[in-house]
């Protein structure tokens, strides 16, 4: 009973009212995956310029350099990770009921698992391979 | 008493059933009667511009599975990126990459306490969607310069 939990009523707790205390891990990742982000998105801007004009030989090439098949994967993870985080709030504050909530929540989980297995395997694929022949 | 609006009836009569569905809880009406200024227009955009991102993030992931998937594949994923309404999202995405790392350096600033003021909020809001056009623009001019198309 030292805790601030000993000061509420036993309805309160029973009806599981109040703060989960899970929510300073989201709140440290959603600001230290944007620090991350700050030079990784400035390199995605500059990789674009360089690639747009290369065509698929240069685009390859550009990704078979370690340190860029590096950069892409922390982009790709750390993104995904980023806009989960950040679309959830988005979720919780607009879905009109617990069944919608919990729907859109997945769906969005599911969407950035995808979004980055999907990058991440092909970004290896072309750092490691060269591409497809 | 008269001058009181028929729809101003208090929290109580705007209510809802809450996301747990354990209570009804009440639900401000500010969006009707709220003045419209910069800070709100960029809290707005911060929320959209990375909605906008979330498909932009996905958009890159095609990407580069179509580069996994071939030169006709890229070449025509690329065919679709460079057609005029391709560069239309593209440049939105840009300004949108822009704008939201501006957006964001704002909120990692008021994390440790900077940048409060209205006046320093509305300055920096301007300032962040002022950044966000002005280096999409930069980078597309770079981009058209260094013979992208």
């Amino acid at each position: 009973m030292e805790s601030a939990a000993g000061y509420r009523t036993p309805l309160s707790r029973a009806r599981g009212l109040g703060a989960a205390h899970t929510g300073v891990q989201s709140f440290i990742s959603e600001r230290v995956t944007s620090i991350a982000l700050v030079p990784l998105c400035l390199w995605a801007v500059w990789a674009g310029l360089r690639i747009g004009p290369t065509g698929y030989d240069g685009a390859v090439a550009f990704l078979h350099q370690p340190v860029n098949a590096i950069a892409a994967l922390l982009l790709a993870g750390v993104a995904f990770w980023h806009q989960r985080i950040g679309l959830r709030v988005v979720i919780e504050d607009y879905a009109e009921s617990h069944m919608s909530r919990l729907f859109w929540l997945l769906v969005n989980g599911a969407v950035c698992w995808v979004g980055w297995a999907v990058a991440s395997f092909s970004i290896l694929v072309v750092a490691l391979q060269g591409g497809a022949h | 008493m008269s001058g009181v609006r028929t729809d101003a009836q208090g929290p109580s009569a705007q209510v809802r059933a809450g996301p747990g569905g354990t209570a009804a809880r009440p639900m401000s009406p500010h969006l009707q009667v709220w003045r419209w200024h910069v800070t709100m227009l960029a809290s707005i955009l911060t929320r959209a511009t990375g909605i906008a991102l979330y498909v932009g993030a996905l958009i890159l992931a095609g990407w580069a599975l179509s580069l996994v998937l071939g030169r006709d594949a890229y070449g025509s994923y690329m065919a679709y990126l460079t057609s005029p309404l391709g560069l239309l999202v593209l440049f939105g995405l840009t300004a949108s990459v822009f704008y939201h790392l501006a957006a964001g350096l704002r909120h990692l600033a008021w994390d440790i306490g900077v940048g409060f003021l209205p006046r320093t909020a509305n300055a920096t809001a301007v300032a962040a969607m002022a950044f966000g056009v002005a280096a999409a623009l930069a980078t597309f001019a770079v981009g058209f310069a260094m013979g992208g198309r």
